[in-house]
């Protein structure tokens, strides 16, 4: 909402100076996003007269004029292309400075003589147009001061208002809250009715329920819609950001700027019988004032006419704008006014539904004061008897009382109010700031009966009124304190590790975190295989944000790729976030999509960072496997996990790839991927990933403490060999499962094939640790234990004992 | 007796002139041993008198030990002569890089993220969490945005076929955190939300972090002090600090929270960094908790504005392009 600030003032009188008046908006919750000064320099510009006008000798596009000043004729070398004989603009006096910095001095230019400048608005600060000369009307009084004539020096504010202050798309709203805030008063509205003074009216019909519960309207005949706007008036309309159009259409959208209540005036004689307030019908086309015809549906409001049959012809879409065929011209000689209450809910979205946006749409999406109507009428036909003349008809006012409410009191506890704010307020002051803001209050034993105005429909309740009271006094004399309240500690569970422990873990493994947008596209998507229980969002900003993530790793590879493509080679990613799957019984069942807190890891490269000690060597599968491990160690339960190479994903590589399972259940893969994929992706082959479900990960074991083993533990190393195939958790499991608690530790420390292992075998050399609980392990136990581990591993692995 | 003494003597001299640890033990040998003068000179006491061999046997006596001395004090500087020759050739390049020492780091939003959680959990509140996909009564209903409330408009939503939809911001978390239980409730909700809305200073995913409080005694004087002491919290420093009127359906009296923000060129200004106000009734009616006994204050803040303040992000964008020179700068 922008507004001319001395019309506020001209409502609202107050002391207070703009910056007060700027901070003071604020600090009620009308935030101000900008002030623009305007005229506030312009001693020495008068309202002057150009008598004659002739071409500068030296200069194609100069003029010399004579310019009246009302106290004598001046000579002026003039560019402006509008500069011509009879034409009344603004003079910048020898003397004057302007806003721009500009200081007026008798000058020759191109060897003429010219005493002051003639000006543009842009020159004079009050409007951005640098077209020509400020073009004043005629009737303006030469000589007279222009700061005078055009109610300068003003400013342009800029209010953000939030949805709940539509009463403030006004200057009188506005000007409630300032009166309130500054200990002011707001001036009266003079709402003395224009009487008759014709029969003049038209037959309205309200057809459309409680969507339009009031139309308010008058005839006026005879009307001068050829005269100039005043420039008092066309002057508050732009510095309220609006253009002057003309005389009939400024008077309305003055009244909306001052009151509050759009309003249409259409040209009587184009309206034939009764005016119908109605739904639109499907396919009816409706010629707008923007030049624009539309389609509407049973969704839209019309006021229509009878041409053509009762309310056959829509002349105006409801609440948003009037239509082209009836509205008014130049020519207009009677003139409908309409002003009609329009309830939000029949009016959001219909303008965005169209593509487009107007100042009433705008008002009526957020509410308008539902008493206001007749009063804006009211205020109109003065304005126009005023200013263009005319033979005024009854007022018009149809209304559904039934779908029209009053203000109820709302009771607000003097106990309450001081429980929320934390602060006692004096009755006085609570009393003061109702009444400044319109309301009517009653004062009660334990507090107070409010009741607020119609143009407050927000205010509905004891809360509502709390609220104005905190934010009139002022948020800034709220006292600060920190709560007292019952703290309880919540039990944090042990056996539960925090996401941040996970990420700590893989920066410290060389990892740096990722935070990829949750959506991706379909073609993405597409080349990694992943087209089955997607979550497709039904109105995506684009075609490559379309679904919810099924999985982190696209979004991660294509950041490492990105990095590849910025020199560094060697990239490592992680990522935490939330993976989307919804499976087709799940949609049939209109369940949520499931979300799956995940982790995932991507790396290429080197397995080290380039170094002067360790040979280079590309990263494997391996390294993710060891990354696997030490999360997994993380939880105290490895034993709960299992890899596999079975029911691999397409995307992974089928031989250098795994299954990771927990307690049996697979909660994701690990491994290179396919080389198809990365040559898809321009990807080489040492690109590794892994994705696991986060919840398994986070899952800790509380430990128990046992005794530490009293006895020492024995080591015994043997090397076997086996066919190739044979993997090494068929070993383990092997000898595990013929040494029993024996058994503590088993470790690989060597793995050989090649010269001196037959083809198709290879050499695997352990070390078996070996403890008892209760006893010293003799020489023999041990021998006894490496014969009954060979024995196994001779059955179930083909294995050949070594050396 | 002479002789021993000039044998002595000549001893000492050997032994000072010894220049390895070989040829010191060899004089050790020659002098101590079986066949060493100390030995002779021992043999020669079986002929004396029982006086004479206590007092020739005592003179021998101090000649050893003289001479066990000058053995171990020559021992320990020759031993110490070889220990500095080695540790004098062992010398490293110390300034080499070491092994494995390469780490990765954090995301400056996750950085963020936790140092606000982690303040607040210091203050009682716990952490609770929601679904990203939600339905329309928690993100909007319930939080008292009725169907087509114009505030709805602010919230450029994504939606599923189904009717669901994105968070828009985690103050669905109230909802799922206060149904089923009462107060005192102390939360605090960070999270993914999304905006259908992306340019230079919108993202659609952004991270919000809610924070609720409700029981018996908290005011919005209680909600200033809290964010007060966060922002000083947070920022290591003091604020100048501005609570201006603002809308939230599911707050009343609701506020924004400004501080005074220096910018690089030396000037100040209001920046806006936080949503907060009393809980509207009509949300905790809807979640069961009667309004009349507990009042209680809410409060949601955007992550990202809050790295970029603390860490001089300037664009918004490179939270989410995962540059590694951007992150490394994190760790």
């Amino acid at each position: 909402m922008k507004f001319s600030e001395n019309w506020l003032r001209h409502h609202v009188p107050t002391r207070a100076s703009r910056d007060e008046l700027a901070a003071t908006l604020t600090a009620i919750g009308l935030e101000v996003e900008d002030v623009a000064p305007l005229g506030d320099s312009l001693d020495g510009v008068i309202v002057a007269r150009i008598v004659n006008a002739k071409k500068h000798p030296e200069a194609d596009r100069l003029q010399v004029c004579d310019v009246d000043t009302g106290n004598g004729i001046v000579q002026i070398v003039c560019g402006a292309p509008n500069a011509r004989a009879g034409l009344v603009a603004p003079l910048a006096t020898v003397g004057a400075n302007l806003p721009g910095g500009i200081a007026i001095k008798a000058a020759k230019l191109r060897g003429v003589e010219s005493f002051g400048m003639l000006c543009s608005a842009k020159e004079l600060g009050v409007d951005p147009d640098a077209s020509g000369l400020l073009e004043l009307p005629d009737d303006a009084p030469i000589g007279t001061p222009l700061a005078t004539y055009l109610g300068l020096p003003d400013a342009s504010i800029e209010i953000k208002l939030t949805p709940n202050r539509a009463d403030c798309f006004s200057v009188r709203g506005i000007a409630f809250d300032v009166a309130a805030a500054l200990g002011s008063e707001v001036i009266p509205l003079d709402t003395t009715p224009v009487p008759a003074q014709s029969d003049a009216t038209m037959n309205v019909v309200l057809d459309a329920g409680a969507r339009v519960p009031r139309f308010a309207g008058r005839v006026i005949d005879n009307v001068n819609a050829n005269v100039k706007t005043p420039v008092w008036m066309a002057e508050r309309l732009r510095r309220s950001g609006l253009r002057p159009i003309s005389f009939l259409v400024d008077v309305t959208q003055y009244v909306m700027l001052e009151l509050g209540q759009p309003m249409h005036a259409f040209d009587k004689d184009k309206l034939e019988g009764e005016i119908v307030v109605r739904p639109a019908r499907t396919g009816e086309p409706l010629a707008l004032l923007d030049g624009r015809t539309v389609e509407l549906d049973d969704d839209f409001l019309v006021v229509s006419d009878s041409q053509g049959g009762r309310g056959a012809r829509a002349v105006a879409l409801g609440g948003i704008m009037g239509g082209s065929d009836t509205r008014v011209t130049d020519d207009t000689r009677n003139v409908f006014l309409e002003a009609a209450h329009w309830i939000p809910s029949a009016i959001i979205g219909r303008s965005r539904k169209l593509g487009m946006h107007t100042d009433a749409g705008h008002r009526f999406e957020r509410g308008v004061d539902p008493q206001l109507p007749g009063i804006a009428v009211e205020y109109a036909t003065r304005l126009i008897l005023d200013i263009a003349g005319g033979v005024p008809g009854p007022l018009l006012d149809v209304t559904l009382p039934e779908h029209l409410q009053s203000p109820k009191p709302i009771l607000l506890r003097r106990a309450r109010l001081a429980r929320v704010l934390g602060l006692t307020v004096a009755d006085a002051e609570v009393v003061r700031i109702f009444t400044a803001l319109g309301m009517k209050v009653e004062a009660l034993a334990d507090g107070w009966s409010v009741t607020a105005p119609s143009r407050r429909f927000d205010i509905e309740r004891e809360e509502d009124l709390i609220e104005e009271v905190a934010r009139i006094h002022g948020y800034e004399n709220i006292p600060t304190h920190t709560p007292a309240g019952a703290l309880t500690l919540a039990a944090e569970p042990e056996a539960r590790l925090n996401e941040l422990a996970v990420r700590e873990q893989l920066a410290a493994r060389d990892y740096y975190e990722a935070v990829n947008l949750a959506f991706i596209g379909n073609d993405v998507l597409q080349r990694w295989g992943m087209t089955e229980q997607l979550v497709p969002l039904a109105n995506p900003l684009s075609a490559d944000l379309a679904v919810m993530r099924p999985s982190l790793l696209p979004g991660l590879i294509v950041a490492l790729s990105h990095n590849r493509a910025r020199q560094q080679e060697r990239v490592r990613l992680f990522e935490l976030g939330r993976t989307f799957h919804i499976g087709e019984a799940a949609v049939a069942r209109k369940d949520a999509p499931t979300e799956t807190p995940t982790l995932a890891i991507v790396a290429c490269g080197a397995a080290q960072a380039e170094q002067w000690g360790e040979t280079a060597r590309p990263l494997d599968f391996y390294d993710l496997k060891g990354d696997l491990d030490a999360l997994i160690a993380w939880g105290g339960e490895p034993q709960r996990w299992t890899v596999h190479a079975d029911s691999l994903p397409g995307w992974l590589h089928p031989g250098r790839s795994a299954r990771v399972a927990r307690d049996g259940h697979t909660v994701g893969y690990l491994g290179a991927l396919h080389p198809q994929l990365a040559k898809a992706l321009d990807l080489g082959p040492d690109v590794h990933v892994l994705e696991l479900a986060l919840d398994p990960l986070l899952d800790r074991r509380l430990p128990k403490a046992q005794a530490v083993p009293r006895f020492p533990a024995v080591r015994r190393d043997i090397a076997v060999d086996v066919p190739e195939q044979v993997s090494w958790s068929q070993i383990e499991h092997a000898v595990r499962g013929s040494l029993g608690t024996a058994l503590v530790a088993l470790r690989l420390f060597d793995r050989y094939s090649g010269k001196g292992v037959e083809a198709g075998r290879k050499s695997l050399a352990m070390g078996l640790i070996l403890q008892d609980a209760s006893r010293t392990l003799t020489d023999d136990d041990a021998d006894r234990c490496v014969r009954n581990a060979v024995a196994a591993l001779e059955v179930s692995c083909e294995a050949k004992l070594r050396g | 007796m002479e002789d021993l003494d000039n044998r002595a003597t000549q001893a000492l001299t050997e032994i000072d002139k010894a220049d390895t640890l070989d040829s010191l033990d060899a004089l050790r040998v020659s002098l101590l041993g079986k066949s060493g003068i100390i030995t002779a000179a021992l043999k020669t006491l079986g002929s004396l008198s029982p006086e004479e061999k206590k007092s020739r046997g005592a003179e021998v006596n101090r000649v050893k030990e003289r001479i066990a001395d000058a053995l171990a004090a020559r021992k320990q500087t020759l031993e110490q002569a070889e220990l500095d020759r080695r540790l004098a050739s062992e010398k490293l390049d110390i300034t080499l890089p070491g092994r494995d020492g390469e780490r990765g780091g954090i995301h400056p939003i996750t950085r963020a993220l936790e140092r606000i959680s982690s303040i607040f959990a210091r203050l009682g509140y716990q952490r609770a969490d929601g679904p990203e996909i939600e339905d329309d009564w928690h993100n909007f209903e319930a939080l008292n945005f009725p169907p087509h409330h114009p505030a709805r408009a602010m919230h450029d939503t994504f939606y599923f076929g189904d009717g669901r939809l994105l968070r828009t911001h985690t103050s669905p978390v109230q909802i799922r955190s206060m149904k089923g239980r009462q107060p005192p409730i102390r939360i605090i909700a960070p999270g993914k939300v999304y905006r259908s809305d992306s340019d230079q200073t919108h993202s659609p995913m952004f991270h919000q972090i809610e924070g609720l409080l409700v029981d018996e005694t908290s005011s919005f004087a209680d909600l200033k002090g809290t964010l007060a002491e966060f922002i000083r919290a947070f920022f290591e420093r003091d604020f100048e600090m501005r609570f201006r009127p603002s809308y939230f359906p599911f707050t009343e009296p609701s506020a924004e929270v400004d501080i005074r923000w220096d910018a690089e060129d030396g000037s100040t200004r209001w920046l806006e960094v936080l949503g907060c106000g009393m809980v509207h009734p009509n949300v905790l009616k809807n979640c069961g908790i009667d309004p009349e006994r507990y009042t209680g204050f809410a409060f949601g803040l955007g992550v990202e504005r809050f790295a970029m303040l603390r860490y001089g992000v300037s664009d918004l964008r490179a939270f989410f392009e995962n540059d590694l020179r951007f992150l490394k700068q994190f760790a």
